[in-house]
């Protein structure tokens, strides 16, 4: 396992994705106030705060799911590598395609094979790639999710016979098959084994070598561990958004500080 | 249902308990009694109930098989019947007529079913969905024999004859009702999970509600679809005046068809001690058919819970 300490060396950083003045609602519901955030290429950023503060609201803004919820709507802009998403002539599935989604549960198609499960995103290209291509393409996908080794055997038989921190894996991997350049994750290992855990953040170290990685999560050790970046929220607004080192050693906010020495959350 | 009984008092011996511990004591075990005595009335009472609701069962089949197994033969399935006084005979035409009238309202009946369910899951609140959701509900406890006077109305005083076409029609009438709430019931009980991990991976709405979601439902979609199949194969009072029956093998759509349930109605009623045989019979047909397919719907029951997780 590569050593975590320092985050990578020197790089040339270019915004990925570029949050600007975010409102979000529920129906009557004021959920994200106008947040202004920036997403570096090839780089991990931890979303934190406590429950009810609007980070998972944030996170589907970011591609689109939030509008999805019946009377929820969005303002503001939020541009992927320079187009904004939110634009008229933008369309959600598109921007679906290239924003990959993990959630809190491991959410496998029970109707369908491990193999079936990571090419589900294939099948709706405008360009399907062809069976063995599909194959290569799978093969490859779990493999970036580290769950090759162990369903390469079974690859025809129902994702539901996997561990809860496999179909997790197999989740991501979905998710990746698209090739797409930024990856949300809500809470990915809130319902895992401390050994899945630590092989799905040992998986986001090896992810951020070529893509944007945003994660929520509860858990502010884990944030420290996998993120260059952390986000701060709080009821809605972004308190604090600095490199992980820096929040979690002297951040700016008192109510950073606060929250994250465990005075309140 | 009432006060706590916890604090039963064990006879302990010493301290000799006083007068009012011992008073008390009398009145805990009088109350322990009654409530063992009340519990095995009920126990009793409640397992005499459930065995009376299977009673009329056991006896029809008891009695099914007792007079209809003699009429039971290999000719029963492939012979036509028989004039009055003549041995032998069977209800060829009858079966073939009933399996055609499911047929029918199958074909109709299913995609109806399915895509009212399907819609009304998806568009849940929406004024159109309250509103079918409430006339199918209705609908499914309308009499029969509307259903069939409904049929013939449409379908066959226009046309001025009976056809197997309304008593199939008739039929799905009775089905749609059925099938499309059973396939609300499944499709909502997809987990919203999975149908946000297909909208995040780029699905479509609609690509979503049938790759996904149908898809998921599907066993139980088909367990429900069976139900209402059986409830329909002994229907009578709809084809009453829709199908009407046949004396002839017929396997023509537009015209009269044989149906089980009529032909057993028929023969019942008749005065000839063969026929009532043979009426015995086809009930017995009748039944073991559903029989068969309320089998197959549990064993789409199973699937669905194999196949669901969780």
């Amino acid at each position: 396992m590569p050593t975590r300490a320092a985050p990578a060396p020197a790089r040339e950083v270019r915004t990925r994705v570029a949050v600007r003045s975010l409102d979000a609602f529920f129906a009557e519901v004021h959920a994200i106030k106008n947040v202004s955030l920036a997403f570096e290429d090839r780089s991990v950023t931890a979303i934190i705060g406590p429950s009810g503060c609007g980070k998972s609201t944030f996170l589907r803004c970011l591609n689109r799911m939030h509008e999805t919820i019946p009377g929820a709507r969005v303002s503001g802009s939020v541009e992927l590598d320079g187009t904004d998403i939110y634009a008229k002539r933008s369309n959600p599935i598109r921007v679906r395609q290239h924003i990959g989604m993990v959630f809190q549960r491991p959410s496998p198609f029970p109707t369908m094979s491990v193999r079936d499960n990571v090419a589900a995103g294939l099948r709706i290209l405008s360009k399907r790639p062809a069976r063995k291509e599909t194959d290569a393409i799978v093969e490859r996908a779990l493999r970036r999710a580290a769950l090759w080794d162990e369903v390469a055997d079974r690859l025809d038989s129902s994702a539901l016979g996997l561990s809860g921190g496999q179909q997790q894996r197999l989740c991501i991997a979905r998710a990746l098959a698209t090739e797409p350049g930024v990856l949300l994750l809500d809470e990915p290992t809130a319902s895992l084994d401390p050994l899945s855990t630590q092989r799905v953040e040992e998986l986001l170290y090896e992810l951020r070598k070529d893509m944007t990685v945003v994660i929520v999560t509860h858990n502010m050790q884990q944030a420290a561990r996998v993120s260059d970046t952390t986000a701060f929220f709080l009821s809605g607004e972004l308190v604090e958004s600095a490199p992980t080192r820096v929040m979690f050693t002297t951040p700016a906010d008192p109510r950073t500080e606060a929250y994250i020495t465990g005075r309140f959350g | 249902m009432s006060a706590t009984a916890a604090q039963a008092p064990q006879s302990a011996r010493p301290p000799r308990p006083s007068q009012r511990q011992r008073a008390f004591a009398d009145r805990t075990r009088g109350r322990v009694r009654r409530r063992r005595v009340a519990n095995t009335a009920m126990t009793v009472v409640l397992g005499v109930a459930a065995i009376v609701a299977t009673l009329p069962l056991i006896f029809i089949l008891w009695h099914l098989v007792r007079e209809g197994a003699t009429a039971l033969s290999l000719d029963f399935f492939t012979q036509m019947p028989k004039p009055v006084g003549e041995a032998g005979g069977g209800l060829a035409n009858a079966i073939v007529g009933t399996l055609i009238l499911i047929g029918i309202a199958m074909a109709i009946g299913l995609p109806v079913g399915v895509g009212a369910g399907l819609y009304l899951a998806e568009y849940r609140r929406s004024p159109l969905a309250t509103a079918v959701r409430f006339l199918s509900d209705v609908l499914n406890g309308l009499p029969s024999i509307v259903m069939g006077i409904f049929a013939w109305q449409f379908l066959v005083r226009p046309v001025g004859h009976f056809s197997a076409v309304a008593g199939g029609v008739a039929l799905a009438a009775m089905m749609i009702p059925m099938v499309t709430r059973t396939t609300e019931e499944m499709v909502r009980i997809v987990p919203v999970a999975l149908r946000e991990a297909a909208l995040a991976l780029g699905y479509a709405r609609w690509r979503t509600s049938i790759t996904v979601v149908l898809r998921t439902a599907t066993a139980g979609i088909v367990t429900g679809a069976l139900v209402a199949i059986a409830r329909i194969a002994g229907e009578t009072a709809p084809l009453l005046f829709t199908a009407f029956g046949n004396q002839f093998w017929s396997v023509r759509v537009n015209e009269p068809i044989a149906a089980l349930p009529l032909q057993i109605f028929n023969y019942a009623v008749s005065p000839y001690d063969e026929w009532h045989a043979l009426a015995w019979a086809g009930a017995l047909v009748l039944i073991i058919l559903v029989f068969l397919i309320s089998l197959a719907a549990r064993f789409a029951t199973r699937a669905r819970f194999g196949g669901m997780g969780d």
